[in-house]
């Protein structure tokens, strides 16, 4: 009897265990399954063409220069932009506020922004900034990507600020430097690598965005440099060329996605990376 | 001499003076500047909701809140009604949770009780970076591969099969689309399993050693550790982890735009083309035409940010619970 159920609770462990695998490796198989469609029908679209022309019409060659470049600039902007916010943002909430009420309220919004579909980013900046002008703009992309790259930013500051050790404050404190240098010349610098590693993560989030930028800066299919007006940006066209019927489009938006992923996945690694080093020389 | 002395050390003392009271103001300045940047993210959030009440008003005001439960959705007429993007938002939800979180938990366990040491970290990386892949390129991968794959094999298996059983043979019959509710649901599955995963192992390394390997010692299998002893004493934190992964779920735009169908009917088979809150918002807004129709759609961003704001702020709150244990 008493072995019995041991064997029954050993046959049972077993399948629970070989389940979990089971479960590793469906978690696995869906990331190389994506990666490999993407290098399979990416790779062959991608060429020296695709870095040097423009989104062409239907049934002619082209490239993707304009998204491509539509896309470092909003990013370029947004983050720009999004990083001293959320860095100060993310010093007052993890320097200033803490335990007060307003601080935790304040930090509760943070994550609720970070966690927001993007979607309605997108509403709130076309009301903002679409709307009152009558037009699409680079503008209002950028700052749509800006509004979904300050909440992370603003957290990690949080989060890296609470790592670095009280006692380098209070030796700081203690030579007479005023708080906003120590803030700048001390904590900022001990907790350099994890900021960093903020904003490549806020750059890889914001790359391959696609919703807020539907209503914002929209698309547009010649090279333009103009913030005030629609810009052509990678998502977009992604999300246009694939949807369409031409094979050409299609062919160009998968060179874009296997691009974008790229981009996205170093971006990843490199942040990774940056914080891993943190670590090892703590 | 001593007189020049003593005005020097009036000087010097001047000096120090001045820098103290200038760094004053400095930290003061330094001080509104963060108190300022911080404020901007609360400002920003309260001006996402007003802009979203006022874009929404005019569909308010005209439907009041049967527009909650009428499900005509007719641009033309005039006549709009969120019952079917509620609908498909919550229906494709809960198919991503249903095979999203066994998934994720099992992952899990893998991570942080089988795996051998040297590759725990490799594969929980590899895990982790499905969260990196955007949604667009999920969107894109289930629009040309899942779906076709789902349409040829697996869903005229499920008809053949499941839709024949009386009562859920429902949830499977018509015909086999491809696209709709059932594959919107495993993209979402896939694109939720980063995150409950990574939110589901760190609170398993929270369990005490202690506990775990006297239960070890009791002669407890994995298994029984795992369902006695990790999931009741991470019960809490795992709830928060869950909750995470659905407010993803539900505002997930790109990828279910693509596999979804964009239809405004409620079918009750899974297998049927649907629409989704967000999946409406992006297919429609640019193109649609008149103060009620955008105004419609704006109010269905309402309801995605009203639903997400509470699932988010119950998950925040479980998640802190867990942490204060």
């Amino acid at each position: 009897m008493a072995t019995a159920s041991y064997n029954a609770r050993r046959t049972r462990n077993s399948i629970a265990m070989t389940l979990a695998v089971a479960a590793a490796a469906v978690g696995l198989f869906f990331l190389f399954a994506i990666l490999i469609t993407l290098l399979y029908k990416g790779f062959t679209s991608i060429s020296l063409q695709m870095f040097t022309e423009n989104t062409p019409p239907p049934g002619e060659d082209g490239g993707l220069l304009n998204a491509i470049f539509g896309s470092v600039v909003m990013t370029g902007i947004a983050i720009v932009v999004a990083t001293p916010i959320g860095l100060l943002a993310g010093t007052y909430l993890s320097e200033y506020s803490r335990g007060h009420w307003i601080g935790e309220a304040a930090k509760f919004i943070n994550d609720i922004l970070l966690s927001a579909p993007s979607i309605i980013i997108g509403l709130f900046v076309y009301t903002v900034l679409v709307v009152p002008f009558g037009h699409f703009s680079a503008w209002a992309g950028a700052a749509s990507l800006g509004l979904i790259a300050l909440p992370v930013i603003n957290r990690t500051t949080q989060d890296m600020l609470g790592l670095v050790p009280n006692s380098l404050r209070e030796a700081a404190a203690a030579l007479g430097t005023p708080r906003w240098k120590t803030m700048l010349s001390v904590i900022y610098r001990a907790a350099l690598s994890g900021i960093l590693t903020g904003v490549l993560l806020a750059i890889a989030r914001v790359t391959g965005e696609t919703a807020p930028l539907l209503f914002t800066a929209l698309n547009n299919q010649f090279f333009s440099s103009n913030l005030g007006a629609p810009m052509a940006n990678l998502p977009v066209v992604i999300f246009q060329f694939a949807t369409s019927p031409y094979d050409d489009w299609q062919k160009l938006a998968w060179g874009g996605a296997l691009l974008i992923t790229i981009a996205i996945l170093i971006l990843n690694i490199v942040a990774r990376w940056v914080a891993g080093a943190r670590t090892n020389l703590q | 001499m001593a007189l020049s002395a003593g005005v020097a050390g009036d000087k010097a003392i001047e000096i120090a003076h001045k820098k103290a009271q200038n760094a004053v103001v400095q930290d003061r300045i330094f001080y509104y500047l963060t108190l300022g940047s911080a404020a901007l993210v609360v400002i920003l959030l309260l001006g996402v909701m007003a802009s979203l009440l006022i874009g929404a008003w005019p569909a308010i005001s005209t439907f009041g809140p049967s527009f909650l439960w009428t499900q005509r959705w007719s641009p033309v007429k005039e006549i709009f009604g969120a019952l079917a993007p509620i609908y498909g938002t919550i229906v494709t939800s809960l198919i991503a949770m249903i095979i999203g979180i066994p998934v994720s938990f099992g992952i899990a366990i893998f991570l942080t009780e089988i795996c051998p040491q040297p590759l725990r970290r490799p594969i929980g990386t590899a895990i982790e970076l499905l969260a990196g892949i955007p949604s667009i390129i999920y969107g894109l991968w289930g629009f040309f591969f899942l779906a076709p794959f789902l349409q040829e094999h697996i869903q005229p298996f499920l008809i053949g099969s499941i839709g024949k059983v009386p009562l859920i043979g429902i949830l499977f019959g018509g015909a086999p689309y491809g696209i709709g509710l059932l594959t919107a649901g495993i993209i979402l599955a896939i694109m939720v399993l980063p995150f409950i995963t990574s939110i589901t192992r760190d609170v398993f390394l929270t369990v005490p050693t202690l506990l775990r390997e006297s239960a070890y010692g009791m002669g407890m299998t994995t298994w029984e550790v795992c369902k006695s002893i990790i999931i009741p004493y991470t019960r809490v934190g795992l709830v928060g982890g869950i909750m995470l992964g659905l407010g993803r779920a539900l505002g997930e735009t790109m990828a279910v735009t693509f596999v979804i169908g964009n239809s405004h009917n409620i079918s009750p088979s899974l297998l049927a083309p649907a629409t989704t809150i967000s999946a409406a918002i992006a297919n429609e807004f640019t193109e649609a035409t008149g103060e009620l129709y955008t105004s419609s759609l704006v109010a269905l961003g309402l309801i995605l940010f009203l639903i997400t704001f509470t699932v988010l702020a119950f998950a925040k709150w479980m998640l802190a619970r867990a942490e204060v244990k």
